[in-house]
């Protein structure tokens, strides 16, 4: 018998409810966001005016703790703000994807020390990154290992009271421009987290460019030549860098990237109601054709059921119930292959006008793809969601 | 609580994990071949939020999660009053 954990989820009983901060964050991202969103695509970079914004409008700090500059009353009611923290990432996903991804790492980083860091780094580290004089990125990948996290070769020796560590990082979102890198590294004693600031002696970050899609993520390798960290940089314990203290910011970034989906997704939909309203041929509006209607329909279901899972993954993170972890996998295994046929049949619609240069359409297909490599991605994920299936499913 | 009423609670969850197998208190779960992350975030959730206790860094050591009933000391540990019992 399959765990009878799955309750009706009662935000959903009541989305007005949030209607209006989800109304106050795409009206944000609209006007703070949206219009730099090609030049970000084209120059694969994010305006200082733009992380400004994010700050002063208190993005960087949703999801972290209320006493360390989260949002006011979010400790009060945790289900409203992880709900809440979902529709902001929504609505920033409408608007870039880029954008997204620069809140998503900081916030991966940022609800890792929280979880895991000491008071001490907590009270020193989240303060900032809720300012935003801290940005903060999640570096676990490495040019050899990309899902087989548990195999990372950057190494830490124990030193003294120190620990040195040397090794790469790979395609670290936001490596370009963060401050400081929750890091993975291996140890005698197994996986070790790390909180490594970009001054640190050793560290040298080379940009990576050119990418497909999400091209202002600010991609860079992280070069670590015999970085020498005190241990109170050291985050957690070992053996579990990786079980705990990673998997917590894997699991966030998850949560935040399925709603971005749902962000983009729901940007490509509303492009096609307004080209296939306007869009005559044969003597009609392209709304007018059935085969359009279904494409519409496939879109509008698809977008549906993609926040429902949502919802429902935010209702169970808000709830610290056990399944959450499983919600939120499935929500973003749904959502980031949703995205991508959302975007595919925008495209389609849009004709030759959803491959050029003046409709976003085919940067929104660009950054679709990206969603099923990152934060775990659609293979990887298809074996850990049958691994819970099993696991809980009797014989 | 006493460990009597700690350890059911917590071996019906692992147990529940792990396809209904039936799991003694003093089974080592990692040696089993359950120990993988996922379980591990889980069981951290069903503890903090069935005991309403807060797991924090210092508790992150493997004898605190080895078998159901070093969880289940854990717990007891977590929901001991200041000064102790």
């Amino acid at each position: 018998m399959l765990n009878p954990s799955i309750e009706r989820p009662k935000a959903l009983e009541a989305p007005e409810d949030f209607r209006a901060f989800q109304d106050e964050m795409q009206a944000f991202a609209a006007e703070q966001v949206a219009p730099h969103a090609a030049w970000i695509d084209r120059t694969e970079r994010i305006p200082e005016s733009v992380v400004r914004a994010l700050a002063d409008g208190g993005l960087l700090a949703s999801g972290l703790p209320e006493e360390f500059g989260g949002p006011a009353g979010s400790g009060d009611d945790p289900v409203g703000a992880v709900i809440r923290h979902g529709l902001m990432h929504e609505a920033l996903g409408i608007a870039s994807a880029s954008v997204q991804g620069l809140v998503n790492v900081h916030h991966m980083a940022g609800s890792t020390i929280a979880r895991w860091g000491t008071q001490a780094q907590r009270k020193h580290w989240l303060p900032r990154l809720a300012a935003g004089t801290t940005l903060a990125a999640f570096a676990i990948t490495e040019p050899n290992v990309g899902s087989d996290a548990g195999a990372v070769e950057t190494r830490a020796e124990r030193s003294g009271d120190d620990y040195v560590v040397s090794g790469s990082k790979c395609w670290i979102t936001c490596g370009q421009t963060a401050d400081l890198f929750v890091l993975l590294a291996g140890s005698a004693n197994g996986p070790l987290a790390f909180l490594l600031p970009k001054t640190t002696p050793g560290l040298v970050i080379e940009p990576i460019s050119g990418m497909l899609g999400c091209r202002g993520y600010g991609l860079a390798k992280l070069h670590l030549n015999e970085c020498r960290l005190s241990s109170d940089l050291l985050l957690g314990r070992a053996p579990f860098g990786l079980t705990h203290v990673a998997a917590t910011g894997l699991d966030a970034g998850r949560y935040n990237l399925a709603w971005g989906c749902v962000g983009l997704a729901h940007a490509c939909l509303e492009a096609a109601f307004d080209y296939s309203r306007k869009r005559r041929q044969f003597g009609s509006a392209l709304a007018q054709f059935q085969l359009v209607q279904r494409m519409i329909s496939r879109m509008m279901t698809d977008l549906h059921a993609a926040r429902l899972m949502c919802w429902h993954a935010g209702l169970m993170r808000g709830r610290k119930d056990a399944s959450a972890i499983k919600d939120t996998t499935m929500a973003k295994y749904f959502a980031s292959q949703m995205v991508n046929r959302v975007a595919y049949d925008a495209v389609q619609l849009h004709g030759a006008h959803g491959c050029g240069p003046v409709f976003p359409l085919e940067r929104y297909l660009r950054d679709a793809r990206v969603m099923e490599i990152i934060e775990g991605s659609t293979q990887v994920l298809e074996t850990t969601i049958a691994h819970y299936g099993y696991r809980e499913h009797a014989p | 609580m006493s460990d009597e009423e700690l350890t059911p609670r917590i071996a019906a969850f692992v147990s529940r994990s792990f396809q209904g197998r039936d799991i003694g208190p003093s089974d080592d779960i990692f040696a089993l071949g359950f120990g993988n992350s996922l379980f591990a975030m889980q069981l951290v959730a069903f503890v903090e939020r069935e005991f309403n206790i807060a797991i924090e860094s210092d508790d992150l050591e493997m004898d605190n999660f080895r078998s159901v009933q070093a969880i289940a000391r854990l717990v007891d540990r977590k929901l001991a009053p200041a000064g102790g019992r």
